[in-house]
């Protein structure tokens, strides 16, 4: 049983977010991290293999240099091998694009479950993975709290707006991690050292098998307009006096000044 | 030519952000010169049309089959897609619930088309759909378009961001009943759904929102906010560290892995307003904190900020709004 994760390089979002002239995302200042949501899925594959469900894990990216730390940290955590797709050609590219790349790449690597983050922390967008079960003809089920693998199936516990779902479904099949999947672990020093002697294969669009006509910016479907920084909101005033005086104006100012009862 | 809406039912009546979605899709429709068609899934739709015509809806386009009782991504979108090709609107609108956001990726992958998600406005701008959305921890402000064959152009909605219409009320929809020839392989298996009902509000359509965090020190901290919640009938909703620790489940989490919010007002007690929490709920019109921390970050958003113990400020909020409500 291999499990393949599709994981993000993503900007930290706990740091500063800043805009460069063109008002797009300054990448110089922006430091990138692995996605949690991938983290997530990353940590359940590992311990799938080390339940004995599951034999081998890889992991996926689609990233340049800079993605390679966010790589590492997936290797050190215990997967066993990484896969880069690296293409000036990709620039521009949109989730549709992306999704057909990272499902050629996916096709070149022998897997029996895919996984990945139910949305990416920073971007958000949310369609990558949905979008890949399609372009692969496999099930999907998003935002999973609990995956465990038995007899060819992958049995899922998913959040709904209200509660939880139970599903299973037969494999190959695409599962996306939600927060409360796993507690992503901090992997120690001997496993980032036994991480550098593990394998990473940097593949081409032409390597993959991807038609250039499918990426890049003439073939994104969505395109971003403008992109600006949202005004920060802006703190009001603390209320003096003891709690119940506190209270008391805060309940009035409720009322009679922000209007919101 | 048409503009869509995608509506949820729950427990037979639309949600909220159905009626805001079909408010938008009129305005954009009057602008275009076409019609606004809402598209249900279900089994045994009572009353399909409710007040959908009243906010602009002019036909409904009810599915009603027993493959679609229960959400189930393949046999939903295997529908939708086969709806969408034969009847070519030009934009369909999803939300962004449990629902629209499992779905929307599929249907548009299949159309092969573009998706905008979590958008929180959609104009038109010289005949253009231009979607708003809010990447990065809220932080930035992204408008995208479509590109010209994108068609159609699928967007899901925030709930709350979009402005209800005035209902007229002399304005009706037709139903018109719709059959799919099939729902094709539904590989998925449900084995059981589990709701938490409450009486509560939900949390994404609250106007009110009383939220704690670490502070409460445990989960009957809640029953406090309980009191208040009761008191203002409000959502309960909770930060990711009480969650971690298992005080209260993750469907009440708000935040940048939880749920985000936009109510009238937002009660943050206990809640150390970090960023990944300010994201789920920096849309509030009004957020009052209670932190004994006066450094708190909190209180940098807070319009109103108590600096106090909770155990103190809660029931003593809960007295106060009681007193009002009673005078």
């Amino acid at each position: 049983m291999k499990i393949t994760v599709c994981i993000k390089s993503a900007v930290d979002t706990e740091a500063v977010v800043a805009l460069d002239g063109q008002g797009a995302l300054d990448s110089d200042r922006a430091s990138y991290i692995i996605d949690p949501y991938s983290e997530f899925a990353v940590e359940k594959a590992i311990q799938l293999k080390e339940s004995g469900a599951a034999d081998e894990v890889s992991v996926l990216c689609i990233g340049d240099e800079a993605s390679m730390p966010a790589m590492r940290h997936a290797l050190a955590m215990g997967a066993d091998a990484a896969y880069r797709v690296d293409d000036p050609l990709l620039a521009g590219s949109d989730s549709s694009a992306l999704a057909q790349t990272l499902a050629a790449a996916l096709r070149s690597i022998d897997c029996d479950f895919i996984m990945g983050g139910c949305k990416s922390a920073d971007t958000a967008n949310a369609q990558l993975m949905g979008r890949v079960s399609v372009i692969l003809d496999m099930p999907h089920i998003g935002v999973a709290t609990g995956v465990d693998l038995e007899n060819g199936r992958a049995m899922v516990r998913r959040e709904i707006d209200d509660g939880v779902e139970l599903l299973d479904v037969a494999l190959p099949a695409v599962v996306t991690a939600q927060q409360g999947l796993a507690e992503p672990r901090y992997p120690k020093v001997p496993d980032i050292m036994r991480s550098k002697k593990k394998p990473v294969t940097v593949w081409t669009l032409a390597d993959i098998g991807v038609n250039v006509d499918m990426v890049g910016e003439h073939a994104a479907k969505t395109v971003t307009h403008a992109f600006k920084l949202k005004p920060e909101r802006v703190g009001g005033r603390i209320m003096e006096g003891e709690p119940a005086d506190a209270v008391r104006d805060t309940v009035a100012a409720l009322y009679n000044e922000a209007k919101v009862m | 030519m048409s503009i869509w809406v995608f509506a949820e039912l729950k427990d037979g009546a639309y949600r909220r952000v159905a009626y805001e979605m079909v408010s938008k899709a009129r305005s954009l429709a009057d602008e275009r010169g076409c019609d606004v068609g809402v598209v249900v899934f279900g089994r045994a739709i009572e009353d399909p049309r409710q007040q959908l015509g009243a906010y602009g809806a002019d036909q409904v386009l009810v599915v009603d089959d027993a493959a679609l009782e229960t959400y189930m991504p393949d046999a939903y979108a295997s529908a939708c897609v086969e709806l969408i090709r034969a009847q070519h609107p030009e934009i369909v609108l999803f939300a962004t619930s449990s629902i629209g956001s499992d779905l929307a990726p599929i249907v548009a992958e299949r159309l092969d088309t573009g998706l905008v998600t979590d958008a929180v406005a959609v104009e038109s701008v010289e005949g253009q759909l231009v979607c708003t959305r809010q990447p990065y921890s809220g932080k930035v402000l992204q408008d995208v378009v479509f590109a010209e064959q994108a068609i159609p152009h699928l967007v899901t909605v925030r709930p709350k961001t979009l402005e209800l219409a005035i209902p007229d009320e002399n304005r009706s929809a037709c139903v018109l009943v719709q059959s799919v020839a099939g729902f094709g392989d539904v590989r998925q298996n449900i084995r059981d759904v589990v709701r938490k009902v409450s009486e509560r509000a939900e949390l994404a359509e609250a106007d009110y929102v009383v939220a704690g965090g670490r502070g409460l020190k445990g989960p009957d901290g809640f029953k406090l906010l309980e009191g208040l919640a009761d008191q203002l009938g409000a959502a309960i909703g909770a930060s990711r560290p009480a969650v971690d620790d298992g005080w209260i489940d993750i469907q009440y989490q708000v935040g940048q892995t939880g749920k985000t919010v936009a109510p009238q007002l937002y009660i943050a007690c206990g809640i150390s307003g970090s960023i990944q929490h300010m994201a789920g709920m920096s849309a509030s019109k009004c957020i009052v904190a209670i932190n004994n921390d006066p450094d708190a970050d909190i209180f940098r958003v807070a319009d109103y900020g108590i600096v106090a113990d909770l155990f103190d400020a809660v029931p003593l909020m809960t007295e106060e709004f009681a007193r009002i409500k009673n005078a």
